[in-house]
């Protein structure tokens, strides 16, 4: 992090005054974070707030929330946007008409044990309000008032050190459980506080506004719990089923050849007397997907295999027609470990364990594996087959054989291949994608469950 | 009934549905704009409650029309009734075509099927559309001039419109992305579970005969269980489900014992099962349970 002279670049200038212009600003705002924030939406939320009142901070949220934000993600999104965008608007009023707070003062002759007190017990079960101003009172005891470190990262957490403040799970881990330890969640929430409280200081301080960044996508991942990462690649699987269940039945009814049925015609023309007014067609069978999925799990991938086996794991759940392989050297079938086992831990244990991967160096040989799986299935393999490689294709400098990869794609009715790095390092170094693209119907970066989307939509797209 | 969002909530909770913040006001913005409300959440936070309860907060006359794959206008829109059309046809096998003709054509042939009915109804009626993101995409098309100008066009008739304006709520549990031109003609709802405090008192509300300390722990078990990674976990309405079986039990504590003997009501995968009785039961029978309190006081 620099603080070179173009962060704090002085005031941008401000646009014209009232709320519909700073509503704009907000609107633009939200689409330079990606939503989807239309004219008619915009009206909408103007019509909403032409019937709430305006005093209450939560209620003017809400009603912008509901009119703009449309879907889970856009509404963490909108929080976050929100709540940037007033204080910046506030905190630039007040520099503009040169407003200056009463800032504590006489915080330094407090017993310090006092205050460490006060401040932990405000965190633990005080209201916003409350713990916005140990924020403050902090800041000013402990945070050398006026000569921060200017990098406000590094002033929380100084001040957090010098407090004293450990979490609940911190001290569950060094085996001492007392009542000191303050809930994971608070603490977040005051850290949240003391960073705001730092920036209107800064703000107050440089007299100028520093530029609004981007969100990164660290700010709108999704919490972050290998369990909840899980779950949520569950629940993109599930929905992908669903649509592959779905895929035949958007059809009916408007393809010409169908046959029809002589016996439920006839049937249904006694209720006409007779007359077969209604012709009856034989239902449409929707396609059963055969999934054959390929799994990378040598050393290079590490990071990516868990995310790789959980969306095996998930497929498992919903597909019954799907054979799964992982490959490091060579490749080996775990169709029924996963059969056997519900729990991903256990599943993840017995591959690394006892799945028979023989994994002499370590090093992944992709040339050889599809000779061996060209040995293994060929016979399977029919139009009606789907293949998926999850893989980075780094092939160690091996002999990548795209010969073979091809003859597996053209016996399989589609080849899809999902990639675990970003499509920057694509084709750098060892990465060979490049020559088995030409076989893919599809060749996906996918290291969130974001990307995990995207692919599932394609995969389920009615074919050409 | 719903001219501000205190009227609102307090409309709400009179009829046994205690609304969050975002609820109460975007009800009010439903019934003031009258804008269709989409509402997403997890299975079981309440969403078709939701909308029976403004049912009956309104007075109005609740119509559901619960979606499931290949649902089509026939079954949603209206249909015609041929059998009566073709009775008309032989009982007049003399009239004139085209007497006939647009004769077999009118209201009396129709068969409205909840969104007709929901918008030819003199009163105005409060429009569920349930799980809509289980229907194809075609549908969702299909219901984009229901929602936006309350109004059907039949071809043969011409075009419906709304006696009345419905209060319409369309619920999804997010197994699909819906189309853009869905979402903008709605206001947007997210139901999340709710907070310890506020399950709290929906529990004591539906069953208030519960003892208060009992209620707390139940309820602080439910939120330890939401925690885990469960494959369901487990809803507000299994939550109540499971104080009335304590009711019913007479039981006075939640130990593991009590746990284990009863948590099939509000857990219902083996898996998950065994999860549960591993992570929350072993805490229930050790004292480590008091720690999560603290956050209360």
């Amino acid at each position: 992090m620099s603080a070179g002279g173009g962060l704090y670049g002085g005031m941008p200038p401000s646009g014209p005054p009232g709320l519909a212009p700073r509503l704009l600003e907000l609107a633009d705002a939200l689409r330079g974070e990606g939503l989807a924030v239309g004219t008619s939406e915009l009206l909408d939320a103007f019509e909403a707030l032409a019937a709430v009142p305006w005093t209450e901070r939560e209620d003017f949220r809400e009603a912008l929330a509901a009119t703009l934000a449309k879907s889970q993600e856009d509404r963490r999104v909108f929080e976050i946007v929100f709540d940037r965008f007033f204080f910046r608007s506030v905190e630039r009023q007040a520099v503009e008409r040169g407003l200056k707070e009463e800032r504590f003062s006489g915080a330094e002759r407090l017993d310090l044990e006092e205050l460490r007190e006060r401040i932990a017990a405000a965190i633990r079960g005080g209201t916003d309000g409350e713990m916005s101003d140990a924020a403050r009172l902090a800041i000013a005891a402990f945070g050398r008032q006026g000569e921060g470190s200017g990098v406000i990262g590094v002033d929380v957490q100084r001040i957090r050190r010098t407090l004293g403040l450990r979490s609940e799970a911190g001290q569950q881990a060094q085996g001492t459980p007392d009542a000191t330890g303050i809930p994971q969640e608070r603490l977040r929430e005051f850290e949240r506080h003391l960073r705001r409280e730092l920036e209107r200081d800064l703000i107050r301080r440089t007299r100028s506004l520093p530029p609004a960044r981007p969100l990164s996508d660290f700010d709108r991942a999704l919490p972050t719990a290998s369990s909840q990462d899980l779950a949520a690649v569950h629940r993109v699987v599930a929905q992908l089923k669903r649509r592959l269940a779905t895929q035949g039945h958007e059809q009916r009814g408007r393809r010409a050849s169908t046959h029809v049925d002589v016996r439920r015609t006839m049937r249904a023309s006694l209720e006409t007397g007779g007359v077969p007014l209604r012709l009856k067609h034989r239902p449409r069978r929707p396609r059963r997907p055969e999934l054959y999925v390929l799994c990378d799990v040598s050393t290079s991938v590490t990071s990516a295999s868990v995310f790789f086996l959980s969306v095996l794991h998930a497929l498992h759940d919903s597909f019954r027609k799907l054979r799964s392989f992982v490959f490091v050297e060579r490749i080996s079938e775990v169709t029924d470990v996963f059969e056997r086992e519900r729990n991903f831990a256990a599943v993840s244990h017995r591959i690394a364990s006892d799945a028979g991967v023989a994994d002499v160096s370590g090093y992944t040989d992709y040339g050889r594996v599809w000779l061996e799986f060209l040995d293994r299935v060929v016979d399977d393999l029919d139009p009606r087959s789907t293949v998926i490689v999850l893989g980075d294709a780094r092939t160690n400098g091996r002999d990548a054989r795209p010969r073979a990869f091809g003859a597996m794609a053209e016996r399989a009715g589609r080849t899809f291949w999902m990639n675990p790095e970003p499509r920057l390092y694509w084709n750098y170094g060892d990465s060979v994608i490049q020559v088995y693209e030409p076989y893919c119907d599809g060749v996906y970066e996918c290291w969130n469950t974001r990307q995990l989307e995207v692919f599932a939509t394609a995969l389920t797209e009615p074919r050409r | 009934m719903l001219e501000t969002v205190e009227e609102a909530r307090d409309a709400l909770s009179s009829v046994g549905y205690l609304p969050g913040e975002s609820t109460a006001l975007v009800s009010f913005l439903a019934a003031r704009l009258g804008k269709p409300v989409l509402v997403e959440g997890p299975a079981g936070v309440g969403k078709t409650e939701l909308a029976k309860a403004l049912a009956r907060a309104t007075g109005r006359k609740l119509v559901r029309l619960q979606c499931y794959e290949g649902l089509d206008e026939s079954k949603a829109l209206y249909e015609w009734n041929y059998r009566k059309q073709l009775l008309r046809i032989q009982t007049e096998g003399d009239a004139g075509w085209d007497a006939v003709q647009d004769d077999i054509f009118a209201e009396e042939f129709l068969l409205s099927r909840p969104l007709l009915q929901a918008i030819a109804e003199t009163e105005p009626v409060v429009l569920l559309i349930d799980e809509i993101d289980k229907t194809d995409q075609e549908f969702e098309a299909m219901l984009l001039e229901v929602l936006s100008d309350f109004q059907i066009s039949i071809p043969e008739l011409g075009v419906v419109e709304a006696k009345s304006t419905p209060l319409v709520l369309l619920t999804s549990n997010n197994t699909r992305e819906l189309t853009e031109a869905l979402k903008r003609r709605c206001l947007y709802l997210w139901l999340d579970y709710p907070d310890l405090e506020r399950e709290l008192e929906i529990v004591r509300l539906h069953a208030p005969e519960l003892g208060e300390t009992v209620t707390r722990k139940l309820v602080e078990v439910v939120h330890m269980i939401r925690a885990l990674d469960l494959k369901k976990p487990p809803s507000i309405a299994e939550s109540i489900d499971w104080a009335r079986a304590l009711l019913l039990l007479g039981a006075d504590d939640i130990d593991q014992s009590v746990l284990e003997r009863t948590m099939s009501i509000i857990v219902k995968h083996r898996t998950d099962l065994d999860v549960v009785a591993e992570r929350v039961g072993v805490k229930l029978s050790g004292e480590a349970f008091a720690a999560p309190r603290a956050s209360t006081g």
